[in-house]
């Protein structure tokens, strides 16, 4: 226990925060901790999970990604149009489509960051436009409502009915959760390459020195940041059974706020995957609460912006010590 | 690579007829080197001399020259890469350590492991192993499961050779790796050095503190630009001596203290105290006079600085800046009431590195130089810059070329050339030569001393003994956040002052 809070502060802070919020939400707000009320906030919100730790890996390698929830879109699209055009497929098709086509976007971002050595976040805010502006020119803003039924079919994986006879469960999306957060655990903890991300982030020169491919680990971290918004993308139309083009705007932020707020650093070489599930964890629960209190939706962003303002500018902050502290000790 | 058969005497290294040309300019110029098994031996030589060079070539950054010999433990090479370096055996540890501050120490020390093109596993067992083994070796116990940044920069230090040890390296490069140490742990390092070598590693030390050159090595290769000065046994080698084969010139140290008693107080310090840094501090400086403040790091030196500068506040005690109390909230404070604080650390707090020379010499008198729009006039800004670069004879290119592009020395000179801008009264230098080459030192304490004979009153705080010895007017010694004794040079030798810190 000790050791955990040691090893992993910002993890273990997090935690606290949510159980207090909870144990305050079950008072104030009693269908809240209903079995009903808790799947479903797993249910919405395993897409950010599947997003953040995506997005969790190009922070790692010391990266941004502005980009994936718009790649995430344009996947959803031509995905659409493919199961359209050999008949209408199915989930191995699927994945295997959305997973390419978002690895595909992730190739392009790298390709550009490397071998053009233009910094991550320019690159992909210039692709976030690019991208969205040829998905709105190409659809004309049209969405698609006409998909096959094994995608929008919901695919429980455990379904009860609860006494007042509404039915609730976990769903395909949260399955599809725990292994991307599983994998993404494996892949940065377990293998060498994942070590080797932590390693390019923290410190790129030395990295290099080290003998580790620079190239590969941009294509790696981008890589895998595609397969998961494109695995997001199949996930969400899998919950909103169509497909809008605008419909993902903006998630990008929420999501990148969820992984920071997990501890991930901007600037590479720190971050985990629990972090960012208890990152998206924290904002879901706070809005879910508040809308269960009966606060005012207009009231949501704000609540929420302030608890990041919070969390962020309080893990900084030296208790007791902060204003005695010489200042070249940052070294 | 078999080494068995060969006899003892054959050298780790011998390289002869090293030349390298960079774009017409001979860096390196015919320069033979030789290593002896297990030997620790010093490359020594100014800032451009040839040392950087020689390493890369060893190392397979660079490719020397034609004709170039290289035998590593008898075995001719005929062409190095960074990678077949490594591979035989010949680890550089640079002076910034290459190490991953987010990462474990099991990490760093087992990294190779961990790097290499083909996915594999981790297997932290054996990371832990391998690295608890390495500094087994080195006769050092670490937390393995601390990360890097948990720790102090000489352990770092230890890390990064215990990572060298992990790769197998027969022959170790450091470059500068006491730069940022105390003496303390200097001493812990050089015994590690110690360690290495009566277990067959070779050591080349690169360094600019030539005490330790002298104290650790057995044989000094002599640098000067590009060519081989000569090779050198430490034994009744001195300091002196050294520093002439360095530089080609002689300086004559000589103790330079005056009596300063007559002249007025400029800076009254009584009974100053901050819990945890220092204790009951009084001191003066007087216009004109060089106060040298020394004693080990975490004798609360800095921190006291820090105070004089306004940015940590005393707990109890005063300051008198010419007979009027200070109460410094900020040290935009104490710049206005006329002091300048040359940082200890000039590379990331002295110089913004990466913005030009006449930008960094501006930087503390912005408001000085800015018109009644508020905007900074050019004119101003030119005569400022201009009267810095004369003055303090500063070697550069182009006052718009950046900061980084010149050397220790000269970087030094502008950093006091931006304090002296604000036309300070009081002066405080920490450790202002750092970094600096020995014959770039002379220059600085030239300027100290001119500065003082202009009235200004200067506090050098340093932890190399000889350094206030020969160029301040009196030594205050601290210890355990006291100041605990007043010294005049005139009245003490080197020898004994240095004991009297470091015992």
């Amino acid at each position: 226990m000790r050791n955990f809070i040691r090893a992993y502060p910002t993890e273990a802070r997090l935690i606290a925060v949510i159980a207090v919020i909870m144990l305050f939400l079950s008072f104030a707000a009693p269908s809240f901790l209903t079995l009903a009320n808790l799947t479903a906030l797993l249910n919405n919100n395993a897409v950010n999970v599947i997003w953040a730790v995506g997005l969790l890996v190009v922070l790692i390698a010391g990266g941004i990604d502005i980009s994936f929830a718009v790649a995430a879109s344009v996947v959803q699209y031509i995905a659409a149009h493919i199961f359209m055009s050999i008949g209408g497929g199915n989930w191995l098709i699927g994945f295997l489509v959305a997973g390419g086509l978002g690895i595909l976007v992730g190739f392009l971002n790298a390709s550009l960051i490397h071998f053009f050595r233009i910094i991550t976040i320019v690159v992909t805010i210039a692709n976030y436009n690019a991208l969205f502006g040829l998905l709105m020119f190409v659809t004309s803003g049209r969405s698609i409502y006409d998909l096959p039924d094994w995608w929008t079919t919901p695919v429980p994986l455990i379904e009860r009915q609860s006494a007042d006879g509404t039915w609730y469960g976990l769903y395909l999306p949260v399955a599809i959760m725990a292994l991307a957060i599983l994998a993404t655990w494996f892949l940065i903890n377990r293998t060498t390459t994942g070590r080797q991300l932590y390693a390019f982030g923290d410190n790129p020169e030395g990295a290099r020195r080290a003998g580790i491919n620079i190239g590969r680990m941009q294509f790696i971290a981008f890589g895998w940041t595609g397969l998961m918004a494109g695995i997001g993308g199949l996930m969400q139309v899998n919950i909103v059974r169509e497909v809008v083009p605008n419909a993902l705007m903006g998630r990008e932020l929420d999501v990148l706020a969820a992984a920071v707020l997990g501890g991930a650093r901007l600037g590479g070489g720190r971050g985990s995957v629990l972090g960012c599930f208890l990152g998206v964890m924290l904002v879901a629960i706070t809005q879910n609460g508040l809308n269960l209190m009966g606060v005012s939706p207009f009231a949501f962003k704000m609540v929420v912006g302030l608890i990041i303002l919070a969390a962020i500018s309080t893990s900084n902050f030296k208790w007791g010590g902060a204003s005695r502290k010489a200042p070249t000790e940052a070294k | 690579m078999s080494t068995a058969a060969q006899p003892e005497t054959v050298p780790a290294l011998r390289l002869a007829h090293i030349s390298k040309i960079f774009g017409g300019v001979k860096a390196l110029n015919d320069v033979s080197f030789e290593l002896g098994r297990g030997e620790v031996h010093c490359l020594a030589g100014e800032n451009g001399c040839g040392k950087s060079t020689l390493i890369k070539i060893i190392t397979g950054v660079y490719t020397p020259e034609p004709g170039a010999e290289m035998d590593y433990f008898g075995q001719r090479l005929t062409s190095v890469t960074p990678n077949q370096a490594r591979a035989l055996g010949i680890a550089v540890i640079w002076q910034d350590l290459a190490l991953f501050s987010e990462m474990t120490v099991a990490e760093n020390i087992a990294f190779d492991t961990l790097a290499g093109g083909r996915p594999r596993l981790v297997n932290y067992q054996k990371i832990h192993t391998m690295a608890r083994a390495a500094l087994a070796r080195l006769g050092v116990t670490l937390d393995l499961d601390a990360r890097l940044n948990t720790l102090p920069i000489s352990q770092r230090q230890i890390v990064a050779i215990a990572r060298a040890l992990v790769s197998e390296a027969r022959i170790i490069f450091m470059d500068e790796p006491t730069a940022s140490l105390t003496q303390a742990e200097t001493d812990r390092l050089l015994d590690v050095v110690r360690t290495l070598s009566a277990a067959g590693v070779a050591v080349v030390f690169v360094s600019h503190r030539l005490a330790e050159v002298l104290e650790i090595a057995s044989r000094v290769t002599v640098l000067r630009d590009g060519k081989l000065v000569g090779v050198y046994d430490t034994e009744g080698m001195t300091q002196s001596r050294l520093t002439e084969l360095m530089t080609g010139k002689t300086f004559d140290k000589v103790v330079s203290a005056q009596d300063r008693s007559a002249d007025p107080p400029v800076l009254e310090v009584s009974h100053l105290s901050r819990a945890g840094d220092y204790h009951d501090i009084n001191l003066v400086i007087r216009a004109g006079e060089v106060v040298g403040l020394t004693g080990l790091i975490g004798a609360g030196r800095t921190e006291l600085g820090h105070t004089l500068f306004g940015m940590t506040r005393p707990d109890s005690g005063t300051i008198k800046l010419n007979g009027q109390p200070l109460a410094l909230r900020s040290n935009r404070d104490a710049i206005a009431a006329g002091i300048g604080y040359v940082s200890e650390d000039r590379l990331a707090l002295g110089l913004i590195q990466p913005q030009s020379i006449a930008d960094n010499m501006v930087m503390a008198v912005l408001a000085r130089i800015s018109g009644s729009d508020g905007l900074i006039s050019t004119r101003m800004k030119t005569d400022t810059v201009n009267h810095g670069i004369s003055s303090l004879a500063i070697k550069l290119g182009q006052p718009a070329d950046a900061v980084s592009t010149l050397s220790g020395g000269n970087q030094q000179r502008v950093v006091l050339a931006k304090w002296l801008a604000t036309q300070p009264r009081l002066l405080i230098l920490d450790s202002p030569t750092v970094g600096v080459d020995v014959g770039a030192r002379d220059g600085i304490y030239k300027i100290v001393r001119r500065l003082a004979g202009q009235g200004l009153a200067i506090l050098m705080i340093s932890d190399e003994v000889s350094e206030v010895y020969f160029n301040t007017d009196r030594i205050l010694r601290m210890a355990g956040g006291r100041i605990v004794a007043e010294i005049d040079p005139r009245r003490i030798s080197l020898e004994q002052l240095e004991e009297a810190v470091y015992a």
